[in-house]
C-alpha cells in the first residue's frame, strides 16, 4: 500500500459474453496526477473507467480508492465524478439545475447551492447561461456544463471519458488546454481517456497505452514515445518505422543489411529485436555518405516538412526531411546512435511499421473509421 | 402527371373518408344541439343539460378515480417492466396488448360472470365458508371495469418513455450521488412525464364517455353521462343526445390541451 496513490488496480479482469475485456490489469494512480488510457476502441480503456466509477464490477481483482478495497461500494458513494462521451447532460433541467443536480442531492441549503453553481459557472467561463436549456447550447457549452457539473461535488478524482472527441479541432485545442488548467487550479486527479495519441501526449503527466484487454505500456508522454516497449506502442504513438534487427552486442544492432552504433543494452548475444526509427531522425545524405541506401517511391507536402517513403531493400520506411526530395532519387541515410531504439520481440512483431501499403487517403480513411468506432 | 399532383391524389381517399365519419357527424351533432326538432333554431336543449349536472359530475369523479388508479398501478409495473431481460420484455408487452385485440363488450361481460350474486367469486367466497358478496351494481365494479379495460393504454406510452430514456443519464444521477430512489425521483419520473401524461389522456377520455361498463357491471343504478346519452338517442331525443355529446366532447377536448399544455417543455413524448 502507497499512501501517494488514490486509486490502485490490482490483478482486474473482466469479461462479457465469454470475451476477455480486460486482462489481469494491475495499476497505481498517484494523487493529484493528470493520468491518461490511451488505446484503439475495443482496447478496455472505457471499461476500465467504468470500474473505477462504479457501473461495473470486475470479474476478478480489487478496485483499492484510498487504501480501501471498493468493489462492493455503488457508484452514488464513490467520491468520483464522471465527464460522459456525450456528456449526459439531463434534458429536463437547466443550465443551474444541471450543475446543481449532485448538491441537491447531498441536501445542500439553497444558497450554498447557488453560490457553488456560480463559482463553477465562472470556473467554465459560462456565467449567464444559468436558465437556458440544454439543447439550446453547442457542443463546446455543453462540455463544460458537464465539467461544471461534475466538479461541483469536489470529486477526488474526476473520470473524463472522451470527453472532446465530439468536439471540433479547433476548439478541442482550446479545451485541452483549459482541462489542463483546471486540473491544476482544483489540485485533483483526472483520469482521461482517448484514442487521440497527440491529446494524450500534450495533456497528461503519464499515459497508458492499452491494447486488447491488456496494458502495453505505462510512461511519461516522453517514454511512452521515446522507448516504446513493443511494435503495438511505436506505431501507435505517431509514425515509426519497425525492423527487424539483430543485437550483435550491447550497443551494437544490425538492420536492413547494416550495423549501427545505438545506446541500447542487456539484450542476449545475437538476439533477434524490433528495431524502431522516428521519420523525423533519419538523415538523408548523399549516397557515398549513408549507412543505407534507397529509393524514393514517393513525396508528400504537409507544410512543415515532406513526408517521403524511401525503397531500402523492398522494406518502404518514411522519412520526414525539410528538403525537397523527387520520387525515383537514390538517397543515403544517416541514423544517429540516439534514434535508434531496440525493443524485444513481442506478439506485435512484424505487424507494423512497414509503410508499403501506405498512402494519405487511406491513412485519413483510418483515422475516420476509428473516429466513427467510437 | 407531375409528382404534388400525384401526392395530392393519394390523400383523397383519406380526406374523403375524414369529411364522411369525422366532420359531417359533426356538423349534424351541432345541428341538432341547437335544434328544436321541427327545424327551428333554440338554446332548450343547452339549458336542459342543467338537469343532468350531477350525471355529468358523477362521471367526471368515476373517470378521475379510474384513471388514477390506473396511473398507480401501471408506473411501478412499467418501471419494473423494463429492468427484466429483453425477451421477457417483449413476452410481458404482448401480455399487455393481449386484451386490447378483445372487444370491449366480451372483455365487460365476461366480468359480469365473474362478479354476479351466482358469480365465480361468490361460489369462491361460498366454498371458503364465506357470505356472498353484492358486486354488480356498486361504483367499485364500475370502476374496476374502467381499470381493466384501459389499463394497458396506461401502461404502455409509460413503458415506452422509461425505456426509451438514455441509460447515461442514469449512470449520471448515481455518478452525482442519487441512490435508486434519488434516481427514480429526479430522473426517470420527470423524463417519462409526457408518456404519463398522454396515459392519462388515453384512460381519461375513454373512461368519461363509456356507457357499456356502467350498464352492465352498474346494473343500472349508476348512470354516467356515457348512458344519458345512450337513452336520449334510443327514446329517440337527438337534440338533447347531441348537446350533451358537444359539451363530453368540449370537456375531452379541453383536458387534452390542459395535458399538453403540462408537457409542453418535453420533447418527444407520445402526445395524442
Amino acid at each position: 500500500m502507497n499512501k501517494e496513490n488514490i486509486v490502485e488496480l490490482k490483478n482486474i479482469s473482466v469479461s462479457f459474453d465469454g470475451e476477455k475485456i480486460l486482462d489481469s490489469i494491475n495499476l497505481d494512480i498517484k494523487d493529484k496526477e493528470f493520468i491518461t488510457f490511451l488505446g484503439p476502441s475495443g482496447c478496455g480503456k472505457t471499461t476500465t473507467l467504468r470500474l473505477i466509477a462504479g457501473f461495473l464490477e470486475p470479474d476478478e481483482g480489487e478496485i483499492i480508492f484510498e487504501n480501501k478495497k471498493i468493489n462492493d461500494v455503488p457508484a452514488y458513494k464513490r467520491q468520483v465524478n464522471t465527464i460522459f462521451q456525450r456528456y449526459a447532460l439531463f434534458p429536463h433541467l437547466n443550465v443551474y439545475e444541471n450543475i446543481a443536480f449532485g448538491l441537491r442531492v447531498k441536501k445542500l441549503k439553497e444558497k450554498e447551492i447557488s453560490q457553488k453553481v456560480e463559482e463553477m459557472l465562472k470556473l467554465v467561463n459560462l456565467t449567464g447561461l444559468e436558465k437556458r436549456s440544454i439543447s439550446t447550447l453547442s457542443g463546446g457549452q455543453q462540455q463544460r456544463v458537464a465539467i461544471a457539473r461534475a466538479i461541483a461535488n469536489h470529486p477526488k478524482v474526476l473520470l473524463l471519458d472522451e470527453p472532446l472527441a465530439a468536439l471540433d479541432l479547433k476548439l478541442r485545442k482550446d479545451m485541452q488546454k483549459e482541462l489542463k488548467n483546471i486540473q491544476q487550479q482544483l489540485g485533483i486527479t483526472f483520469i482521461f481517456v482517448t484514442h487521440d495519441q497527440e491529446e494524450a501526449l500534450t495533456m497528461s503527466d503519464r499515459v497508458i497505452v492499452m491494447d486488447n484487454g491488456k496494458i502495453q505500456q505505462i510512461g511519461t508522454p516522453q517514454d511512452i514515445y521515446n522507448e516504446p516497449e513493443n511494435a503495438f506502442v511505436a506505431d501507435f504513438i505517431g509514425e515509426s518505422n519497425i525492423v527487424d534487427g539483430k543485437m550483435l552486442k550491447d550497443f551494437y544492432v544490425e538492420f536492413s543489411g547494416s550495423r549501427f552504433d545505438c545506446l541500447d543494452k542487456g539484450f542476449e548475444k545475437n538476439e533477434l529485436v524490433d528495431v524502431v526509427v522516428r521519420p523525423e531522425d533519419v538523415d538523408i545524405v548523399p549516397v557515398g555518405q549513408g549507412q543505407l541506401v534507397g529509393v524514393v517511391t514517393s513525396v508528400a507536402f504537409l507544410g512543415v516538412h515532406y513526408e517521403i517513403i524511401v525503397d531500402i531493400g523492398g522494406f518502404k520506411w518514411m522519412i520526414q526531411t525539410t528538403d525537397e526530395h523527387f520520387v525515383d532519387d537514390k538517397v543515403g541515410l544517416y541514423i544517429e546512435p540516439d534514434a535508434i531504439h531496440i525493443m524485444k520481440k513481442s506478439e506485435y512483431s512484424g505487424l507494423y511499421g512497414d509503410y508499403s501499403t501506405f498512402s494519405e487517403e487511406m491513412y485519413e480513411m483510418n483515422e475516420m473509421a476509428e473516429e466513427n468506432a467510437e | 402527371m407531375n409528382t404534388t399532383f400525384g401526392k395530392r391524389l393519394l390523400n383523397v381517399p383519406c380526406l374523403v373518408w375524414s369529411s364522411i365519419f369525422i366532420i359531417v357527424p359533426l356538423f349534424i351533432v351541432l345541428y341538432y344541439t341547437f335544434s328544436d326538432g321541427k327545424g327551428g333554431f333554440t338554446l332548450d336543449n343547452i339549458y336542459e343539460l342543467g338537469l343532468y349536472k350531477d350525471v355529468f359530475i358523477t362521471s367526471i369523479i368515476y373517470a378521475l378515480v379510474a384513471t388514477f388508479i390506473c396511473l398507480i398501478l401501471s408506473y411501478p409495473f412499467a418501471y419494473f417492466l423494463t429492468k427484466i431481460s429483453p425477451n421477457s420484455q417483449k413476452m410481458m408487452v404482448l401480455l399487455v396488448m393481449l386484451p386490447m385485440w378483445m372487444n370491449l363488450l366480451i372483455k365487460t361481460y365476461s366480468w359480469t360472470v365473474i362478479l354476479d350474486n351466482n358469480g365465480v367469486l361468490n361460489r369462491i367466497l361460498n366454498m371458503l365458508g364465506f357470505d356472498s358478496v353484492k358486486f354488480m351494481g356498486t361504483p367499485g365494479a364500475v370502476i374496476l371495469g374502467m381499470v381493466y379495460d384501459f389499463i394497458p393504454y396506461m401502461i404502455l406510452p409509460i413503458y415506452t418513455t422509461i425505456s426509451k430514456i438514455d441509460k447515461s443519464y442514469l449512470e449520471a444521477a448515481a455518478d452525482l450521488g442519487s441512490n435508486s430512489f434519488s434516481k427514480i425521483k429526479r430522473v426517470v419520473l420527470p423524463l417519462s412525464l409526457p408518456g404519463v401524461l398522454s396515459g392519462i389522456t388515453m384512460v381519461f377520455v375513454p373512461s368519461i364517455s363509456t356507457f357499456y361498463i356502467s350498464q352492465k357491471l352498474g346494473n343500472g343504478m349508476i348512470l354516467l353521462a356515457g348512458d344519458i346519452i345512450e337513452t336520449q338517442f334510443k327514446i329517440p331525443n337527438y337534440p338533447l343526445g347531441a348537446s350533451m355529446s358537444l359539451v363530453l366532447m368540449i370537456f375531452i377536448i379541453i383536458s387534452i390541451a390542459v395535458m399538453n399544455k403540462f408537457g409542453d417543455n418535453d420533447k418527444g413524448g407520445i402526445m395524442i
